[in-house]
């Protein structure tokens, strides 16, 4: 038996008829038509699908769409404003954070999250605050280096130096 | 080359503004009307006969298009999934794998039935009601009792479980004898799951009235896909088209053939519907070919004073179930055994087992990191037992005169390899350092330091040693550059990007070499119905060296027929008509010019405007067989702290000094050599593939045990570099794709076994998880009691 489904995605309004069963993920890439969220996992370990529900950052692999009923949801779609990039997507354009490309959505949200609650982390508190997604491609040098970067031109104060002390250097 | 003023520049990415966008497009993200998605069902066992397969209750499930088994695709493909006979063995045996299994299953996994459904929720419910009468059979998992005599067999009718032997240089017993001091280990590579972020997928779309088929899959060598399609399916080239569209990483994991690729492709023939199946990542980890699995049996010997003798290397690799269609290449890694050094004798035998597992194949660095590891893990232990700074022992021996030729009659066309030594060694504060590690372990702070002077041969081709490697194709590379009339370019090429930024860096070297500018250049890949008639793929840190080569070399011919022109409009002779920032003009008349887009639009213009013999257009293909491999080389460092108590490695420092020779983009190649030591980072401390010993059972099946580092895992990496331009291409280039994964395993296990070394431990293989190090460290306490000699118990 179907479910009457209604969400806003990227400030638009959507109404569905959906099996209860359904991902909110495979809801957003297959009904609503949004395939910038991806899938990269089927145990909710990569975040690749990594979206915001209500402001908050939430794996979409690990929602039925159902539950999102009344929710206000974010996908990379819905990041850039008036043909402009939300200041993340041109941090990892000019940091280069990314090579593939297929997890950086996830990455753009998560730390869009992140920065909502810490406008100025250290490095380590970026890496700790990206621990539920996966990269295979950057080693995360330049993930991190990219959320400092938006972190600074969202206005957050220069970047602190945040590296841990290593013998040698 | 006319200008260079985009070589070299860090130029931002054009790929990346869709890639941040969600705009880039993956195979998942196209569906055709009226699509058919897959569930597959897969063998539970490792070893086992199908008996019967009961449809009954599947093909009554809601949404059911059609379940196939092996006899309805027994028509549809012919043959089996390719094999190169890569480096030809002196014994083989290749079990031909059909991409479905018949009567019997020889790994968890394999594919024994294919259901079609009008959506995916509705094949995987349907895939769980059908009934498979399996009879188990003993699995094979050991690789030396595989090779007994009376070891079950991996193919209940085959005739033994060897892969195949091959004695590269054989074992001479008087070299050891001049050695002092000689050093024996095995040293093993457990088995890796390449998971690129982006799992395998493929849509086929096969239309009946056309005969011809568009196949979208996540490749990185469409080309070759569609050639071994056309070897299977029954269609010509000609009417089958391949898209790789965006691909989400490789790895090496998206270029041999996989069973879905043929039996999707044959399952929309056969039911008349576009097919779809994306894959699962449980899937991808029980059924994508796997990496490494191998174990290497070295002996080695020097002389009091550090000089190099003879080195013994035998491998043993784990081929799995069948042989993998690259899997023979891994044993490069005995060709390259003796590394950056000059040895008196090095003999090498590869020796390939089948086992009840999922077949291996090429990896990222795919023989290379093994290499590389198994001769800086030696040239360590050697420096141990002669009580040799491991620095000073790697100068005395490194090789210094180019061309070098090593044992093997590889040439090493060019390397400075104390160069990159000594810039890593300064960027790390090595003497410094050194006094730290003795302070610390006076107050039980375990600090290691690990080298890795690795090389590597990559820029794969050239043809020659390659057509015999593959079955036919030689391993070269194509572009076609083709100037429109107002001056814009397209060109296409046979390599293919997934994550490497080609779209960047190819049309630099374009821009560079037509003199256009760089954004009127666009740059096409991934389509087999574009372009010349064949491409090679990307694997291999070949695209550069060999595709990027290839745009150069078309370019030139594009420059060479506009020179021409240039000069029948000048009025002038071809040898007088200068070439400059995209601009013709005669000697001594600088001021009297014409741009590359007008000589470009005269091309298309009156015939009578154009030289007597010449055609029209401005275009042209060109394919470039590179001379010899391109060998880059370098130095990396890894500084770990071992914790006594818990066992744990934290990784705090890693210096990575790599020569690549010329660079296109820096930016890119940093990129590259990030992603590539996080690689070998996580197969030294954290990946590994486990069976169960008895059952063949996979024990990490998923991301929730088969552990893939985040950001908390890694320092950032110190990078570093020297610059040592190749002599077998013009552009002076080398591969960088690979180098970060072929250097850095050894760097942290070298580091990690220093750390170890004030326990008495010399040895300890990968990876260096919490648990393992704990149990050593524990054993060789206890050793100090008992007179074990606290060497790790073996799996």
């Amino acid at each position: 038996m179907k479910h009457k489904v209604a969400t806003t995605v990227n400030g638009r309004r959507h109404e569905h008829e959906v099996e209860p069963r359904l991902l909110l993920v495979h809801y957003l890439r297959d009904v609503v038509g949004l395939t910038g969220t991806h899938i990269g996992c089927d145990t909710s370990q990569c975040g690749a699908c990594t979206i915001l529900v209500d402001g908050k950052a939430v794996k979409s692999c690990t929602m039925f769409a159902v539950q999102a009923e009344g929710r206000n949801l974010t996908t990379i779609e819905g990041m850039a404003k008036d043909g402009q990039l939300h200041p993340l997507q041109q941090a990892f354009w000019d940091e280069h954070g990314l090579q593939c490309g297929y997890c950086t959505p996830g990455f753009i949200m998560a730390a869009a999250y992140l920065l909502s609650l810490n406008p100025n982390p250290t490095d380590d508190e970026i890496r700790k605050g990206l621990e539920g997604n996966l990269c295979r491609c950057t080693g995360y040098v330049n993930i991190i280096k990219s959320v400092k970067s938006a972190a600074a031109a969202m206005g957050g104060a220069p970047a602190r130096a945040g590296e841990k002390s290593v013998a040698g250097r | 080359m006319a200008v260079t003023t985009m070589i070299g520049a860090k130029i931002h990415r054009r790929e990346d503004p869709r890639l941040v966008s969600g705009e880039g497009r993956f195979v998942d993200d196209f569906t055709l009307p009226n699509t058919a998605h897959v569930a597959f069902v897969r063998s539970p066992y490792a070893h086992a006969l199908i008996k019967t397969i009961d449809l009954t209750a599947a093909s009554k499930s809601p949404g059911v298009v059609a379940i196939y088994t092996h006899k309805d695709f027994a028509k549809a493909i012919a043959g089996g999934i390719p094999v190169a006979p890569a480096f030809v063995a002196e014994k083989k045996h290749v079990p031909n794998r059909f991409p479905i299994a018949d009567k019997e299953a020889v790994y968890q996994g394999e594919i024994v039935a294919v259901v079609l459904a009008d959506d995916t929720y509705q094949a995987v419910d349907a895939a769980n009601l059908i009934d498979v009468d399996y009879e188990q059979l003993p699995a094979v998992t050991d690789l030396e009792k595989a090779l007994e005599p009376n070891s079950p067999r991996v193919h209940s009718a085959g005739q033994d479980n060897l892969a195949w032997d091959l004695t590269y240089v054989p074992d001479d017993p008087a070299a050891m004898k001049e050695a002092d001091v000689v050093v024996k280990e095995r040293f093993h590579h457990q088995r890796l799951a390449p998971t690129s972020i982006e799992t395998r997928g493929v849509l086929a779309d096969y239309s009946s009235a056309d005969r011809n088929v568009t196949v979208w899959m996540s490749s990185q060598n469409p080309h070759l896909m569609r050639f071994y399609l056309a070897l299977a399916i029954g269609l010509p080239e000609s009417r089958i088209r391949v898209i790789s569209p965006d691909v989400g990483g490789g790895f090496g994991s998206k270029c041999p053939p996989h069973p879905e690729d043929y039996l999707v492709t044959a399952a929309s023939r056969l039911s008349g519907r576009p097919v779809k199946w994306i894959e699962s990542r449980t899937e991808a980890i029980h059924g994508t070919a796997h990496g490494r699995g191998e174990f290497f049996d070295v002996e080695a010997g020097a002389k009091k004073d550090g000089t190099l003798v003879a080195l013994k290397v035998t491998q043993y690799l784990d081929a799995g179930g069948y042989v993998g269609n690259l899997g023979a290449f891994q044993g490069v890694a005995c060709l390259l055994s003796g590394g950056a050094y000059r040895w008196k004798h090095v003999s090498a035998r590869t020796i390939g087992v089948l086992t009840n597992r999922v077949p291996t194949d090429i990896y990222r660095g795919a023989g290379r990191p093994e290499a590389t590891h198994l001769c800086e893990r030696t040239m360590d232990l050697l420096a141990g037992a002669l009580k040799m700074d491991p620095v000073a022992l790697r100068r005395k021996n490194f090789a210094t005169e180019f061309p070098f030729t090593n044992n093997f009659g590889l040439v090493y066309d060019s390397g400075n390899y104390e160069g990159a030594l000594d810039k890593a060694l300064e960027m790390v504060g090595y003497e410094k350092l050194r006094r730290e590690q003795e302070e610390g372990r006076k107050h039980g702070k375990y600090l290691g330091i690990g080298f890795s002077s690795w090389i590597e041969l990559c820029g794969i081709g050239p043809s020659g040693p390659t057509a015999g490697a593959t079955g036919g194709i030689g391993l070269v590379e194509s572009a076609q550059v083709r100037v429109f009339p107002t001056g814009s370019v397209a060109v296409y090429v046979g390599t293919h990007s997934h994550g490497q930024g080609h779209d960047t860096t190819f049309t630099q070297i374009a821009a560079d070499t037509l003199g256009i500018p760089y954004d009127m250049i666009e740059l096409h890949h991934g389509d087999t119905a574009e372009g010349p008639a064949f491409g090679y793929g990307t694997y291999g840190s070949r695209s550069l060296a060999v595709g990027g080569m290839a745009v150069h070399k078309a370019s030139k011919k594009v420059v060479h027929k506009a020179r021409k022109l240039a000069a029948h409009i000048f009025e002038a002779a071809e040898d007088d008509v200068v070439f400059d920032q995209g601009q013709f003009y005669v000697k001594g008349s600088p001021d009297k010019r014409k741009g590359i887009g007008e000589i470009a639009l005269a091309s298309y213009g009156a015939g009578s405007s154009l030289p007597p013999e010449m055609e029209h257009g401005l275009e042209a293909v060109a394919y470039f067989d590179p001379p010899n491999f391109v060998w880059p080389f370098g130095t990396h460092i890894a500084v770990v702290d071992v914790d006594s108590e818990t066992g744990n490695v934290e990784l705090l420092r890693y210096i990575a000094v790599d020569d690549c020779g010329n660079i296109i983009n820096p930016m890119i190649v940093e990129g590259q050599v990030h992603g590539g030591v996080a690689q070998g980072v996580a197969q030294a401390l954290y990946e590994e593939v486990v069976y169960d010993d008895e059952s063949g059972q996979m024990r990490t099946g998923t991301l929730t045990d088969y552990l893939v580092p985040t950001a908390n895992e890694f320092p950032t990496f110190e990078l570093g570099r020297t610059i040592t331009p190749s002599e077998t291409n013009e552009l002076g280039v080398k591969g960088i794709g690979e180098a970060g994964t072929i250097a850095s395993s050894a760097a942290v296990m070298n580091a990690v076994c220093d750390a170890l070394s004030p326990f008495g431990i010399k040895h300890m293989d990968m990876p260096a998880s919490p648990d393992r190090v704990w149990k050593l460290i524990h054993a060789a306490r206890g050793a100090s009691s008992d007179g074990h000699d606290g060497k790790e118990a073996r799996k």
